[in-house]
């Protein structure tokens, strides 16, 4: 057999069905994935934070640093698999130099870039400019070079600045919220407005992305929360935790039922897709998404969350349990983000084959490719703790 | 206004200016001539030379391979198909040779079996049992198949 046609041999073995040529691969792999994931980690945990300063949920407090800088550095990457996906890294610019205004997708930049450096970053450094002018004057080297730059000169800690600090830090909160809703909801306002994929069509995608990513973000800084006091020594404070779990299972439980009411409507309508949608989800993924996603990531947090709200006994076994259902959560939202991105792909357009996904190792599109991102804010968050210590923040903030 | 506040303003004035800066000296001059996108690039694509050069050149030369080719099952395919692009062929023939293909695999290309092709639109031969001892060439003209 000639080599192109024993190549094309190797390619039709992966496929069920009638196909269309071009669907043979998928465009969009694990990078992409990640993409949505991350923003959602991004937009998850600023919420959370906002709850603490907007809606006053006090007990929250501990946490509230601790989220903004997970945000932070998680944000930092956001974008980066995207450009790693698209290998060009010196064009990315051009999205901003010559936006196109009709485009969903050419939007982002700005979007991006709001969210960064005028939410995130602002609220960061009208919560620390204090300590970092405190810290300015007692630390030496590094640190002290790093602040002396970040408070741009001004040494001012009167009591009408820091006024100041705090009026704009509450304003710019309250701009937070719905820009993270817009950060977030826009990702998903991409995926739900492709109206050739009956997978990914649906008006309620925004809002899925939205509960989804507010599940992931909560999960997250409640597993980092953990980490931080297990690894500082500091004793955790239940109260916050079980506050933090009480709005892990309210956020899961919205989540949930508007999945479910999706998933409804597209039984009850049964389009024509639907048969083709049916055969996708009972078939290549059914460990991505009944498994992983919904038993996993779903049903079994939702029970043992539940239970955390009545058992208060053993301090070491609730914190224990928090740790693996947050775990457990993000990795269940990872893969609702995989059955979105490679669910959407996998069946074709004719509604009557499909093509299967094969995840590499290595590559520009692999496994380590992926882990990379997902390590990077890790170690970028690791460097901001380390510089912008919460817990050695000085107390007595007025809010 | 505390004085960080107004630092911190400047600090996004100075931002934003060097943003309007850096995007005026990164925009193409043509951008947004015909639309959103860099005029430039049609005159630069004109002015690429066309590699396929069409059938009737070669016919002022050919003429003989050409009434050959346009008697036969061949006549509906360009000379270029088979001897790939001609643009400097035309100008220098002894210099821009052509490639002469060869060998039965080529003409497999398009005449192997293939239960995807459709058999009323081209015919198809199984090239491991049609005739297998000698090139295709030797019975089958290639600009006249069946002459
Ligand atoms: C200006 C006249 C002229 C034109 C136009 C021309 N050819 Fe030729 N071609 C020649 C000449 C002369 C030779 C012989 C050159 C040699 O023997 O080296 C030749 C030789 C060839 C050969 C054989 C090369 C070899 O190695 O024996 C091929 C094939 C060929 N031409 C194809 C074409 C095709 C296809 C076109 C149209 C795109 C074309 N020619 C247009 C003059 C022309
Ligand atoms: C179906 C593919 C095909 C097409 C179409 C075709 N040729 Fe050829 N041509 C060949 C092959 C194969 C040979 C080599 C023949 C051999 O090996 O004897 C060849 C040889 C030639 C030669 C070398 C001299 C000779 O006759 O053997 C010339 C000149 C030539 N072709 C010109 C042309 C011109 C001009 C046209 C367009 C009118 C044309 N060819 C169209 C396949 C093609
Ligand atoms: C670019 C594709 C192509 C290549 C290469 C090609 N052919 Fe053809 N051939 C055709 C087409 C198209 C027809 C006319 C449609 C048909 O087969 O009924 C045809 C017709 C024929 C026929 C007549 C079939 C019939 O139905 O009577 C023969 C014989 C043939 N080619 C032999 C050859 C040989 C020998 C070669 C190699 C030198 C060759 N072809 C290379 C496309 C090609
Ligand atoms: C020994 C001479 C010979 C050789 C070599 C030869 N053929 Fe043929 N070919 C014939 C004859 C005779 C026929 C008509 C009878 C038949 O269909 O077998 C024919 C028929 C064909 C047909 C038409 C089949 C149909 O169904 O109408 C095609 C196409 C063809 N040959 C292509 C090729 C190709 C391609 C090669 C090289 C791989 C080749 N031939 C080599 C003699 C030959």
């Amino acid at each position: 057999m000639e080599e192109h046609t024993q190549h094309l041999f190797e390619m039709l073995s992966q496929v069920d069905g009638y196909i269309y040529p071009n669907e043979l691969d998928l465009q969009w792999g694990i990078l992409i994935v990640l993409y949505p994931y991350i923003t959602g980690l991004v937009a998850g945990a600023f919420i959370l934070a906002s709850l603490e300063r907007v809606f006053k949920v006090k007990v929250l407090k501990p946490t509230y640093h601790i989220a903004l800088l997970t945000a932070l550095s998680f944000l930092l990457v956001a974008t980066l698999p995207l450009v790693s996906h698209l290998g060009k890294p010196l064009r990315a610019i051009e999205i901003m130099i010559t936006p196109n205004g009709t485009s969903a997708m050419a939007i982002f930049g700005f979007i991006y870039l709001w969210y960064l450096m005028v939410v995130l970053l602002l609220e960061l450094w009208f919560d620390y400019r204090r300590d970092m002018v405190i810290w300015a004057q007692q630390m030496k080297g590094f640190k002290r070079f790093v602040y002396r730059i970040f408070t741009l000169g001004v040494n001012d800690l009167s009591p009408k600045a820091l006024r100041w600090d705090e009026k704009l830090g509450y304003f710019i909160t309250i701009i937070g919220i719905p820009s993270a809703f817009l950060l977030h909801g826009y990702v998903g306002f991409i995926f739900g407005s492709v109206k050739a994929n009956p997978w990914w069509s649906t008006v309620l995608m925004p809002v899925i992305f939205l509960f989804s990513a507010m599940v992931s973000g909560i999960a997250l800084v409640m597993v980092v929360y953990l980490i931080i006091s297990y690894i500082r020594k500091m004793k955790v404070d239940m109260k916050c935790l079980d506050m933090i779990g009480r709005y892990l299972l309210i956020a899961l439980i919205l989540d949930f039922s508007l999945e479910s009411l999706d998933q409804i409507h597209r039984i009850y309508e049964a389009e024509e897709s639907f048969e083709i949608i049916s055969l996708l989800m009972s078939g290549q993924l059914t460990y991505t998404l009944l498994v992983f996603q919904v038993l996993l990531g779903t049903i079994i947090p939702l029970i043992v969350l539940t239970i955390l709200q009545f058992y208060k006994k053993n301090i070491r076994l609730r914190q224990t349990l928090y740790m693996v259902v947050g775990f457990i959560v993000l990795i269940g939202i990872f893969f609702m983000r995989w059955n979105i991105v490679i669910g959407g792909q996998l069946f074709s357009k004719s509604f009557h084959g499909f093509t299967s996904f094969k995840l590499q190792l290595i590559g520009s599109e692999g496994i380590l490719m992926a882990g990379l991102w997902l390590i990077i804010p890790i170690f970028i968050l690791a460097f901001l703790l380390w510089l912008f210590p919460p817990w050695k923040k000085t107390e007595e903030t007025a809010y | 206004m505390p004085k960080h506040i107004r630092r911190l303003l400047l600090l996004f004035a100075v931002l934003i200016t060097l943003f309007i800066i850096v995007r005026q000296v990164l925009i193409p001059d043509s951008f947004g001539q015909f639309g959103h996108y860099r005029g430039l690039a049609l005159e630069e694509n004109k002015a690429h030379v066309a590699r396929y050069v069409g059938t009737d050149i070669c016919a002022e030369c050919h003429w003989e391979t050409m009434e050959l080719k346009t008697a036969d099952m061949h006549a509906e395919i360009s000379c270029e198909t088979c001897h790939g692009p001609g643009w400097k062929h035309i100008e220098e023939p002894e210099q821009g040779q052509l490639t002469i293909p060869e060998g039965r695999e080529f003409c497999g290309t398009c005449h192997s079996r293939n239960p995807a092709r459709s058999a009323s639109l081209i015919a198809q031969v199984n090239l491991s049992d049609h005739n297998i001892e000698t090139n295709c060439s030797e019975c089958h003209n290639p600009h006249a198949p069946w002459n």
